[in-house]
């Protein structure tokens, strides 16, 4: 993958100082960001130099000290916001179970029903464009969180995430089948390959899992993340998959989302119950974040639905 | 117990949800179907009202609360 286009001030200073030979992300650190799009992809840049990198920066300039502390002070905004926004209230006990409800009772807007039921052909394909930023590295920022955990909430993460990495088979790592997916529909499937198209809220969605999943002061939130994220799914997938089939889709995006309604429905038990309720009965002082972690996942994809419905109405 | 015991149960009934089964197992269904299990841990539905029996698809969390298990 090459570095995206700058979509502002901040992140053409940011792009252009990695791709020099001596990267010093000083002069971007003195700019303010043009808008929320600028910061986002600034910051979505700086993550992907701890996944994947870029083939025209240096492998080293990972821990290049000026661009960590560029992604510090992007970070420190980007928290904020989610914080003043999507804190939650404090869940009474049992945990596990009022978490379950909270999440269940959560009203959001639903990209799944309109393209279970109205989504022409070219909306489910700019919808698949835009998922795929996240779903060919399905998993993987959940996966920073592990060795941050102990020896309960661990296990339980691993029994997840071993079903998200296709127990070992290649072929059913969630991450692959869609890219098998995204293939059979035509579609770029490399990684990264639609930054370029995405809008802000995809970009919001994507910094956020790695935000959280990339601070261990950050584990409960990252975690109600998770918990929040594999609740919502096995529904809104099997509408989804319901859309695809009335559009004539190939079976193999079919079959991911398929493959997600009963996946999830395993998922959504163990995120909510064996990993975070493990997890904030350990440490009841986590029980915040948790919750401020799974308010932020649905507040991110309703923001998310927002965009896409008022579009695909105008 | 030493705090370095966990309990892990083989089958987990969730309130209101599926019944987890951990490990490989062969289930036989009401019409005398056999399901053999694919994943680490498998949702066995027992609201009666998933659509891919007998595994959960989460269709519990839609019908009323007086019907879920
Ligand atoms: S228990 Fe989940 S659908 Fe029946």
């Amino acid at each position: 993958m090459f570095t995206p286009k700058a979509r502002g001030e901040l992140s053409e200073a940011l792009i252009d100082a990695l791709r020099t030979d001596s990267v010093d992300a000083r002069p971007a650190l003195a700019l303010d960001p043009t808008d929320d799009g600028d910061l986002h992809i600034s910051l979505w840049v700086m993550y992907e130099l701890m996944y994947r990198g870029f083939d025209d920066v240096d492998d080293d300039v990972e821990w290049n000290p000026t661009v960590l502390e560029l992604r510090r002070s992007l970070e420190r905004l980007f928290e904020d916001e989610l914080r003043s926004k999507y804190a939650g209230e404090p869940l009474p006990e049992p945990f596990a179970d009022k978490l379950a409800e909270c999440i269940e009772n959560h009203d959001g807007v639903s990209v799944a029903a309109f393209i279970q039921r109205d989504a022409d052909l070219e909306q489910v394909l700019e919808f698949l464009r835009y998922k795929s930023i996240y779903h060919v590295k399905e998993a993987d920022p959940t996966t920073w969180v592990i060795p941050r955990l102990s020896t309960g909430p661990k296990a339980a993460v691993i029994e997840l995430q071993y079903d998200e990495y296709g127990c070992g088979d290649p072929n059913r790592l969630h991450s692959n089948m869609f890219v098998r997916g995204l293939e059979a529909c035509g579609l770029r499937s490399e990684y990264g390959a639609y930054i370029d198209d995405v809008p802000l809220e995809v970009l919001k969605q994507n910094n956020a899992w790695s935000l959280l999943g990339l601070h261990r002061r950050l584990r409960g939130a990252a975690l109600g993340h998770l918990a929040a994220f594999e609740a919502t799914s096995s529904l809104p997938s099997r509408r989804i998959a319901g859309g695809m089939e009335r559009l004539g889709l190939p079976g193999e995006m079919i079959a991911y989302y398929d493959e997600h309604v009963e996946a999830d429905a395993v998922h959504e038990q163990l995120a909510i119950r064996t990993i975070c309720g493990a997890l904030v009965e350990e440490t009841p002082s986590l029980a915040a974040d948790v919750v401020f972690g799974a308010m932020t996942c649905l507040g991110l994809e309703d923001e998310f639905a927002r965009r896409m419905l008022g579009e695909w109405s105008a | 117990m030493s705090l370095n015991e966990f309990e892990h149960a083989d089958v987990v009934l969730c309130p209101g949800g599926p019944l987890l089964l951990r490990g490989e197992h062969v289930i036989e269904d009401d019409k005398g179907g056999l399901h053999r299990t694919t994943r680490p841990v498998s949702a066995v539905c027992r609201c009666g009202k998933s659509a891919k029996q007998p595994w959960c698809d989460g269709t519990h969390k839609v019908i009323p609360e007086r019907a879920r298990p």
